[in-house]
């Protein structure tokens, strides 16, 4: 065990893997050279070449397109978008190509590429460059999604990622990055996709996040049980596809409340397909209706006062879990 | 595609228009100074890519497009906001993010727009934009309005699909857009030649554009360029490509560690300075005296003193108009 940030984390399991397995090799917008956008990838070009991490100029969806043929030809490449925001860019591929070669092919092509970026607001960038879209990304049929919390997680998340044969779209709230934890060094520590978490126990109410969205569930927690007495369970999802509904499930028919937190837009969010199944599987557990806490329903605006307004906060999550209370 | 350097000395512009270039490029240079140290104060926030080093490329540039022709920047776009007349005390309040700002506090840095004076935004997407252009080419056009696009970029659009799409386009369309390439050699921490394997006018080039090459760091040359750029559009003969070769002084944006450069690279290219190549012209040009230059600079350090001050004294937006501007109603002006 060693105490490190999960940007740190990150770079151990992609150093790892890469002294694991040659045929990994990493590539996008200034990961090399510059060291990567939020320092993750930093000196793994210095130690593993240039053949292993390569600089790419500016064109996400070209750069996919080549990850998802190096896949096909037998490589395992990973691919960073630097931002979440820019992978709209290479949308196409991702949903196209990636998500849908195995199963048009009839088995025949399979694509084992990790598709890393930054996502999440909260940093004044304004509305181009502020998206959460882990909740997008889950609704394609073919990809897993990934969205770890922590720096343990992170590492063995992405080492999963890269002994798996599929597209891994693997996304990183950009607010986690500093948050430092402690990290098994085992090479072979590995996190299973699809097993939450349960970051801590209770039995009034469920409180379900993922990636950035896990840590407003926890403070609000603290402050249930500092302020109202209340006992939250939290549920850290940790991947989005596969997903863990078990964990979550029998975490309700517990504490018969659910409240769901993340920084995506609540219309048409993943928040809502998870309280369809939570509707569906606990609907006679429940002692109330399902709650969702997300993102206001505008752009995010530079402003930091707007966009303190419009970001889900964990008095946001407080409010939701009293307004359960409330007879 | 041709290459050319102009030099000062063989330019038919005016002391008057040459006094004005030199006092826009001192205002920018002293706005994006000012701006650095707002950010390392946390009144500025977000990212934010300054411009110094670039201010020829939006001042020779700005000055040849008439009132009624548009912009489309990317996101160092400062420059181009104060070059093409936006108030600075507004460009500033938008970096405050206050509600008197071009954007209302909601776009930020990156985010700049003044349809008033024709200025339609910075993009944060690279070459996001570049297809916006030839759009606005496509309305000048059927509108008959003969307005010219003015679409600046950097040198890392070249990679993006959307870059080609729109050259191409725009030649099959015969838009009147003059495509400006900001070519500081470096899209963030990538140099350039290692993100193209040719040569950005020849990429122009090979989609049947008019192209040139210029130095970025020569105010009139730039501008010369752009002015011959503007007059083909304008005659109905459709886009032009400019290639500016110029160089940033500070990191991509705040945060950058800078590991990709030697120190000696931006010392070189201060030698260069446009600032300083216009000043000492002029002033052997017996068009421009010390004292003349002393009244410049505090002309400048007051205009961003005076924004700096307007900006801090400016409202914030209050947090029920959030859902502003999300759908335009009839009601709406
Ligand atoms: C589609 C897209 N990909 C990546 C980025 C991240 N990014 C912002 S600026 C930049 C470099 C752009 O370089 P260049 O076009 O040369 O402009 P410069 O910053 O040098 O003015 C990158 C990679 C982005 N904003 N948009
Ligand atoms: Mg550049």
């Amino acid at each position: 065990m060693a105490e490190m940030r999960m940007r740190e984390a990150l770079r151990e399991a992609l150093r790892e893997e890469m002294l694991r397995d040659e045929t990994i090799f990493l590539m996008g917008e200034d990961i090399g050279l510059y060291g990567g956008s939020y320092a993750v990838t930093k000196g793994l070009l210095e130690e593993f070449g240039e053949a292993r991490v390569i600089d790419t100029p500016i064109a996400e969806s070209g750069i996919v397109g080549a990850g998802i043929g190096a896949a096909m030809g037998g490589l395992r490449p990973m691919v960073e978008l630097m931002t979440i925001n820019f992978s709209f860019l290479a949308l196409d591929q991702i949903v196209n190509s990636a998500a849908k070669l195995y199963h048009m092919s009839n088995g025949q092509i399979n694509v084992p590429l990790v598709i890393r970026m930054a996502s999440g607001g909260g940093s004044q960038l304004a509305a181009t460059h502020s998206h959460s879209l882990e909740g997008l990304y889950a609704h394609f049929p073919g990809l897993k999604v990934v969205c770890p919390s922590n720096a343990a997680d992170a590492k063995g998340l992405l080492k999963r990622a890269f002994r798996d044969d599929n597209t891994v779209i693997f996304i990183e709230h950009t607010a986690n990055y500093a948050i430092k934890g402690e990290v098994p060094d085992d090479p072979d520590f590995l996190i299973e996709f699809g097993v939450a978490n349960i970051l801590r126990e209770g039995t009034d109410v469920t409180i379900v996040g993922y990636g950035g969205s896990v840590h407003q569930a926890t403070r609000a927690a603290t402050l249930l049980e500092e302020q109202e007495e209340i006992s939250a369970e939290v549920i850290d999802l940790r991947t989005l596809r596969p997903l863990d509904m078990d964990t979550v499930i029998a975490s309700v028919k517990k504490t018969n409340r659910c409240v769901i937190v993340e920084d995506a837009w609540r219309f048409g969010g993943f928040g809502g397909e998870l309280a369809a199944q939570v509707m569906e599987h606990a609907f006679d557990w429940l002692d109330a209706p399902v709650a969702r806490v997300a993102c206001k329903d505008v752009p995010l605006p530079y402003n930091r006062n707007l966009e303190f307004a419009a970001l889900p906060s964990e008095e946001d999550v407080v409010d939701a879990v009293l307004g359960m209370f409330k007879e | 595609m041709t290459t050319e350097t102009t030099s000062p000395a063989g330019t038919s512009l005016g002391a008057e228009q040459l006094g004005k270039f030199l006092y826009e490029m001192m205002l920018i240079r002293r706005f994006e100074e000012k701006c650095g140290e707002l950010y390392t104060k946390g009144k500025i926030r977000g990212f934010l890519h300054l411009y110094t080093g670039q201010e020829a490329c939006a001042v020779g540039s700005m000055a040849a497009l008439e009132e009624r022709d548009k912009i489309v920047t990317h996101y160092r776009d400062h420059g181009h906001a104060l070059a093409r007349g936006l108030d600075p005390d507004r460009v500033m309040a938008e970096l405050f993010g206050k509600a008197t700002g071009v954007s209302g506090g909601r776009g930020g840095s990156m985010h700049l727009y003044d349809v008033s004076k024709g200025f339609l935004g910075g993009y944060a997407i690279v070459a996001a934009h570049l297809p916006l252009a030839v759009g606005l080419g496509m309305a000048s056009n059927m509108k008959k309005e003969g307005f010219v696009t003015l679409c600046v970029f950097g040198d890392g659009s070249v990679g993006e699909g959307e870059f080609h799409e729109a050259l191409n386009l725009s030649v099959l369309w015969n838009t009147p857009t003059t495509f400006f390439c900001e070519n500081n050699l470096y899209g963030m921490g990538v140099p350039f030649h290692a993100s193209l394997s040719t040569d950005i006018p020849k990429l122009a080039a090979a989609y049947n554009m008019p192209a040139v090459s210029v130095d970025g760091m020569d105010v009139i040359a730039v501008h010369e360029a752009t002015r011959k750029a503007v007059e083909h559009a304008r005659s109905g003969k459709g886009p032009y490509f400019i290639e500016a070769m110029t160089y940033r002084y500070r990191g991509h944006s705040m945060s950058d560690p800078e590991l990709y450069r030697l120190k000696d690279e931006i010392e070189e290219y201060r030698q260069r300075d446009a600032i300083e190549r216009l000043k000492t012209h002029l002033m052997e040009a017996g068009q421009l005296d010390e004292a003349r230059y002393q009244e410049l600079i505090a002309r400048v350090e007051q205009v961003v003193d005076e924004a700096v001050e307007f900006s801090e004294q400016s409202p914030q937006p209050g947090i029920d108009t959030l859902y502003d501007h999300l759908y335009k109603e009839p009601s709406d002006g």
